[in-house]
């Protein structure tokens, strides 16, 4: 089975095999590795050049940290003052704790208008609670409109990144699904050409659906007004076209105040894309008559975000504004892509919000997937401390291996719970370097080095060799050497 | 000056030659060096493993044993980063006020090496010879979470001979990772043999690191390739003179 969903990856957190699985197939496709390497490559060097030329960055990057966190400590009442805004504007808010009932709500709107087709602007949060299935099962034929996710969805492929999410695909393989999905037998590889395409399928999406479906980037308390920043115009399509819109967003998508945003879009743009200013900033409040939807709905979705909230230590997961600058960073995620995380969301981000939003019964590899390098800290531009919630979801991880007996018979649980003991006295440690001295002797070979281990160790010596242990540790010379003069210059001569 | 050397427990098992070169090289500076018989481990494999109930003894263990000692020397950027990073954290949460103030005292005292040479004793130049073409990797806990820096370049450009080739991508994690280097060893390798490339292509003799665990990985890798290349810890290549040569230690 894993080999199975490895191949086509399960992005559902609950059925997708541990990191270390997931990721061999990536591992060995040297195709996809590029395509990854090459985009995140890319996007790193155009944000390393907007970030450099802003002197005030660090003060931009404390003052986004500081409006996140004001607004998740206040959340409650900023939704509450969201929502009051929103209905006074002429939208309806509803609210949804899991991704069963925001699916419930979508799929009733959607019956209220008739709709059997609905067009949609990019959004990672109706990817999280696996909307397009749901609804084309209930019969409604979903058409994505971001080039990134038509190219997916014709391609039947999953988001392998959060802000690019069809980074893995090369435009020679952008043309392959375009000629075999839209019958253009001569389609060419010319990104104008697979462009001019992409607009041609849509235009008549656009005119013809009037119904859509978005997420959002931002929701602002003091207005009731919704914010989506994208690149390339079809969101916009989306928002100004249609009668109705529906909007998802997580709840921890709030900012208190307008002015807020020339924070933050700054922030985001360079950590995104890159971009001084991302192309098209849409920001619409309820609605207007005329002008743009005239029937506006926003769900606002749950989804274990208030039990993330409740933890001090976790609780900043939640100040992330999506701009994925911590997987473009990750040394992880540039080697593996995104779908051995197994979930909508990868990376570093992933590997702390997944298992969370899974209350820790799912996805518990996803912590142990980081090298804890830092780089992802250092990048966020809301300051997440990615290592350190990592850390605690790995000691969480760990407390449940404590009850579990399986914990006898796996050699790193072991081990670590052994070495703890030896660490405790100088004496036992110093005996058991004795012992694994005599022991590893075994396994080194006339080079003095081991180029073969059993059990845990193979995980080391299967692309790696070991030097053999030393005769004589540190310590032992110490105590050998026996008390020296005080140090004179002279010495170095000796 | 008096300085109190904590070896760390996988130099003082594994490498201790290291530990050798920042006596020789330390006592040539006129520091008097001590050591701590009952010294082991700072915790740092527990704590990153999420055995976080095993690092508190760890920790509490270390500040209690250097509470006295006038400044500690540890030449292992990621041991010291787990003492500053971790460390504030693990003794907050067991919330014990004297070992909070012991902490609280200690921590400015705790230098890693090139920091105790630079900052402490005010010295790049510390005397060294050793004629070979060097890279200098600037491991993740050295560059974020210590800030070394320039410290470790202006070290290396005092020192006669040697002959520094800058490394490609040099903020780039080379896959060690602790035990992530067994929990995901495949991912792990992954990141090594991009790593391995860009030191390889420096056309260096010697990989040089101010941390024998990215130094062990770097150097497993280079051994299992035949990549004609050594890993060597930079106390040594500091420690190294025309009387003494580096490969005395080895």
């Amino acid at each position: 089975m894993s080999q199975a969903a490895a191949i086509h990856p399960v992005l559902d957190p609950v059925l997708a095999p541990p990191f270390p699985q997931a990721a061999l197939p990536v591992l060995r496709n040297p195709q996809l590795r590029k395509n990854v390497a090459h985009a995140i490559d890319v996007i790193q060097a155009k944000r390393a050049r907007l970030v450099a030329e802003k002197t005030d960055w660090q003060e931009l990057r404390a003052a986004a940290s500081a409006i996140r966190t004001h607004a998740l400590e206040n959340l409650g009442a900023y939704l509450e003052e969201f929502e009051t805004r929103c209905t006074a504007a002429g939208g309806t808010v509803h609210w949804a704790a899991d991704a069963d009932e925001a699916r419930r709500i979508v799929l009733d709107l959607l019956r209220e208008e008739n709709a059997s087709d609905v067009i949609k602007i990019k959004t990672m949060t109706s990817a999280e609670i696996q909307l397009n299935p749901h609804l084309e099962a209930a019969g409604v034929n979903v058409f994505e409109t971001d080039l990134a996710e038509i190219i997916l969805q014709l391609g039947e492929e999953e988001p392998s990144h959060i802000v690019v999410p069809a980074l893995h695909i090369n435009r020679s393989q952008v043309r392959e699904i375009f000629a075999r999905r839209m019958g253009l037998k001569d389609l060419s590889d010319d990104p104008k050409a697979l462009t001019a395409a992409a607009r041609t399928y849509l235009r008549q999406k656009f005119l013809s659906i009037p119904t859509a479906i978005s997420g959002a980037n931002f929701l602002i308390a003091e207005t009731g007004g919704v914010s989506v920043v994208e690149s390339e115009g079809n969101g916009r399509m989306c928002l100004t076209l249609p009668r109705t819109m529906i909007t998802l967003a997580g709840i921890e998508k709030v900012l208190p105040r307008f002015k807020d945003l020339e924070v933050m879009l700054q922030v985001l743009a360079r950590s995104a894309t890159g971009e001084r200013m991302n192309p098209y900033t849409s920001l619409w409040t309820g609605v207007t008559p005329g002008d743009g939807p005239q029937r506006f709905h926003v769900i606002l979705l749950d989804n274990g975000r208030s039990s993330i909230l409740s933890k001090p230590k976790q609780r900043q997961t939640l100040k992330c504004i999506r701009c994925a600058a911590c997987m473009n960073a990750c040394p992880v995620y540039r080697q593996t892509g995104g779908h051995a995380y197994g979930s909508v969301y990868p990376g570093p981000i992933g590997a702390i919000l997944t298992p969370q939003l899974m209350e820790m019964h799912h996805a518990q590899s996803l912590p142990f997937a980081s090298s804890l390098c830092g780089a992802c800290y250092e990048v966020c531009p809301v300051k997440i401390n990615i290592p350190e919630v990592l850390l605690e979801l790995r000691s969480q991880v760990v407390n449940q291996e404590r009850k579990d007996f399986g914990r006898f018979v796996d050699p790193m649980y072991m081990g670590l719970r052994i070495a703890n003991l030896l660490f405790s006295r100088a004496w036992l440690f110093h005996t058991s370097q004795l012992l694994g001295r005599i022991g590893l002797g075994f396994f080194t070979r006339k080079d003095g080095w081991i180029h073969s281990l059993p059990s845990v160790g193979s995980k080391w010596t299967q692309t790696r060799d070991l030097r053999g242990l030393p005769k004589q540790t540190f310590h032992g010379w110490w105590a050998a050497r026996g008390p020296q003069p005080s140090p004179m210059p002279s010495r170095e001569a000796k | 000056m008096r300085a109190s050397l904590f070896i760390t427990c996988y130099n003082d098992t594994l490498y201790p030659e290291t530990g050798r070169a920042v006596v020789s090289l330390l006592e040539r500076l006129g520091v008097q060096l001590e050591f701590h018989p009952k010294q082991t481990c700072c915790g740092q494999m527990h704590a990153n493993t999420g055995f976080r109930g095993e690092a508190f003894s760890q920790a509490k263990r270390l500040v209690r044993l250097y509470q006295d000692t006038e400044t500690v020397v540890i030449p292992s950027s990621s041991c010291v980063a787990m003492i500053r990073d971790q460390y504030p954290g693990l003794i907050e949460e067991l919330g014990n006020d004297q070992l909070r103030r012991e902490f609280a005292a200690l921590l400015p005292r705790v230098y890693e090496l090139s920091e105790f040479l630079v900052d402490r004793l005010g010295v790049e130049d510390v005397g060294a010879y050793f004629p070979h073409r060097v890279t200098y990797h600037a491991s993740c806990h050295g560059v974020r979470a210590l800030h070394l820096g320039e410290r470790p370049y202006r070290l290396l450009a005092k020192v006669r001979g040697l002959d520094l080739a800058a490394l490609p991508n040099t903020d780039r994690c080379c896959g060690f990772g602790g035990t992530f280097s067994v929990k995901n060893a495949e991912v792990s390798s992954a990141m090594l043999a991009v790593k391995l490339q860009d030191v390889v292509s420096t056309g260096a003799e010697f990989c040089t690191a101010l941390d024998n665990s990215c130094l062990m990985h770097l150097g497993g890798a280079m051994h299992r390739q035949y990549a004609g290349m050594k890993t060597i810890h930079m106390a040594q290549i500091l420690a190294s003179t025309e009387a003494m040569p580096a490969e005395g230690f080895l």
